[in-house]
């Protein structure tokens, strides 16, 4: 178990490496840097001002390794447009985009478990069906697209829920939904196919030999083992939300890290848009390490003999 | 006083296509081992899950009668049934390595049915636990409770199966070729634990099995099934002694006995494979491969008494 720790450890310090890496080279690849910050209407002189102000003349080696020093010890250099720290810019933005991240996957799970569980109790059924295809359609789903009907729907026309801002939990309930919709097709189909599992096992027919009742059987036996994988994904699915949380905080005016980093990309404000991108990936990797340990917790076999 | 557990022309259909069991019948008195024995597919198994009502989704049983106890399992619904497993009847199966749920420990598995049938408290649950599985021949049980399946061997699985199944003090055991997946040295020692069990808790058993061998050292009675019927029954001593069913007579050939066989003579086998049986299959399953056969086994076979106990479905008189 340590050095299946370990050995995850280093896999996510190489991640992590690898991230920092691609995201200092992507930004530089999108044009010459002092010239976008500059402007339509800069001289050439503003232009060279800029590139000195900025480091931007100093070898593309030497910024990177400036850089990752400097990450290294936490500091994610200063916003060229917003004049602060980026670390406190992110700091500030981040309970808004974990809440929504949060909220997303609590309702993915209440929606995704329930539903994979039904469609396993009647595999084959109409009812699964009907299940297989909301799932579908839940994958094929554009979220912006999802997030404007809300919108209209349960905001504008009947008016239950705010339409944007961050001012109350109802706020975070639209975009919650919209998030979780990206991770319900694949939960529900995964936690159905993980019950069907179960239920043929020879574990489940032990079970049922034992006498013991129809929800222990389900929820005791037949869970617990087909929840495995579901967790593991889960835990990843969180991170696809918090990445994806660009577009959603955007379209209902959340002002967390995706919309930063939203903003900072049209502005060519590239610390910040190096940072997010380190810090979003950062967490994906903590997640994906999170999930290793939760299967480990669930399944005694992976904790060794 | 009625039979422990008393079968009559039991059915079971997968689909509508298959007949794996057609009108099996048979009885295990209190006390009794009896065996049920054939080729793989014959419907041992299937009958054996009919009984406990664990058929696979698909399949569906009928039965003139089928009681337990005197309790007509027909009438009983899912819940009642539910009452009678684990508690007065009690299956052990085929496949130790994955019978048990490699999510929890050995004692959680065991406890909660003790916990579920008797409403024991927990404490008095491991005990009882920690009891059987020195009872059953483990060694350091206290340690083997706080284990989870994946950290034992196939044998010892299987003895967690057995003491598990004993926990409610079952009347019937059914224990479906409890030894097939395990070593042979193994399989004495299980046979022999079940043997004992048997014995010393007045247990009726029905043990399914498809080793002649077993069935001589431990069986009361014996049943051969052959595609989804019982083609011969006997106790196991008249069996042995005067098969009669040219299929009993064909599996005793195919068991080397020392002393009885010459050296240069060879070990008998039975050619062909077991027919598919379809709804509608009429006349002996046994007659395209039996020597005997001729055109009055297309027909209803009557089922013949040899002797009080022993009976046998075949043309052949007695």
């Amino acid at each position: 178990m340590f050095n299946f720790l370990i050995r995850r450890l280093v896999v996510a310090v190489l991640v992590a490496a690898t991230v920092m890496t691609l995201a200092f080279i992507l930004t530089r690849l999108s044009g010459d840097l002092a010239t976008s910050i500059a402007g339509p209407n800069a001289t050439q002189a503003d232009i060279e001002a800029i590139r000195q102000a900025y480091g931007l003349d100093r070898p593309v080696l030497a910024q990177f390794f400036d850089w990752v020093g400097r990450a290294l010890t936490g500091d994610l250099g200063e916003s060229y447009f917003f004049k602060a720290r980026v670390s406190t810019l992110i700091a500030e933005r981040m309970p808004i985009t974990l809440t929504l991240g949060l909220t997303g996957l609590v309702i993915a799970l209440v929606v995704s478990l329930p539903l994979g569980i039904l469609a396993a109790v009647r595999e084959n059924t109409g009812l699964d069906r009907v299940v297989q295809m909301v799932a579908l359609f839940g994958q094929a789903m554009p979220s912006f697209w999802l997030g404007l009907i809300l919108m209209i729907t349960l905001g504008l026309n009947l008016g239950w829920l705010p339409i944007s801002g961050t001012g109350s939990w109802q706020h975070f309930v639209m975009p919650g939904i919209v998030l979780a919709f990206s991770a319900i097709p694949a939960l529900t189909r995964l936690t159905r196919a993980g019950m069907i599992q179960a239920m043929g096992s020879d574990y489940i027919r032990t079970a049922r030999a034992k006498g013991l009742s129809r929800a222990s059987i389900l929820l005791k036996h037949a869970l617990r083992n087909a929840a495995i994988p579901v967790v593991a994904i889960a835990a990843v699915q969180l991170g696809f939300m918090l990445g994806g949380s660009i577009v959603i905080e955007q379209v209902f005016a959340l002002h967390g890290v995706g919309f930063l980093a939203w903003e900072s990309i049209g502005k060519n404000d590239f610390p910040v848009v190096q940072a997010v991108v380190l810090v979003l990936a950062v967490i994906y990797v903590a997640l994906t390490m999170v999930a290793d340990l939760m299967n480990a917790v669930l399944d005694p076999r992976l904790r060794g003999p | 006083m009625s039979a422990l557990l008393d079968v009559e022309g039991l059915e079971v259909g997968f689909g509508s296509r298959t007949s794996a069991v057609r009108g099996t019948s048979l009885t295990v008195e209190r006390g009794e081992t009896h065996c049920l024995v054939g080729e793989s597919g014959c419907g041992k198994s299937v009958t054996a899950l009919a009984v406990m009502n664990l058929l696979a989704r698909g399949g569906h049983r009928t039965a003139r009668r089928m009681t337990f106890q005197g309790k007509d399992l027909l009438k009983l619904n899912d819940g009642g049934m539910a009452k009678l497993r684990g508690n007065a009847m009690a299956m052990i199966f085929q496949e130790p390595m994955t019978s048990l749920n490699p999510a929890y420990t050995v004692g959680s598995q065991m406890t909660e049915v003790l916990r579920r049938h008797k409403g024991a408290s927990q404490r008095a649950a491991t005990d009882r636990a920690a009891d059987l599985l020195a009872r059953v021949g483990i060694t350091a049980p206290g340690l083997r409770l706080g284990q989870f399946p994946h950290q034992l061997s196939g044998g010892l699985r299987q003895r967690v199966m057995i003491a598990m199944a004993l926990m409610c003090d079952p009347q019937l055991l059914i224990a479906d070729e409890p030894t097939t997946a395990l070593d042979v040295t193994v399989q004495a020692q299980i046979l022999r634990l079940l043997a004992e069990l048997q014995r010393d808790l007045g247990l009726g058993m029905l043990l399914i099995t498809h080793d002649l061998g077993i069935v001589a050292r431990v069986a009361t009675r014996v049943s051969v099934m052959y595609a989804g019927e019982v083609v011969e029954s006997a106790a196991t001593a008249q069996l042995f002694a005067d098969p009669r069913h040219p299929y009993t007579k064909g599996l005793l050939r195919c068991v080397p006995v020392p002393g009885k066989q010459r050296q240069d003579e060879p070990l008998g086998s039975i050619p062909g494979t077991v027919p598919r049986i379809g709804p509608g299959f009429a006349g002996c399953a046994f007659r395209e491969r039996c020597d005997f056969a001729d055109e009055t086994c297309a027909h209803i076979i009557p089922r013949h008494a040899a002797s009080p106990g022993h009976d046998y479905l075949c043309r052949l008189p007695a």
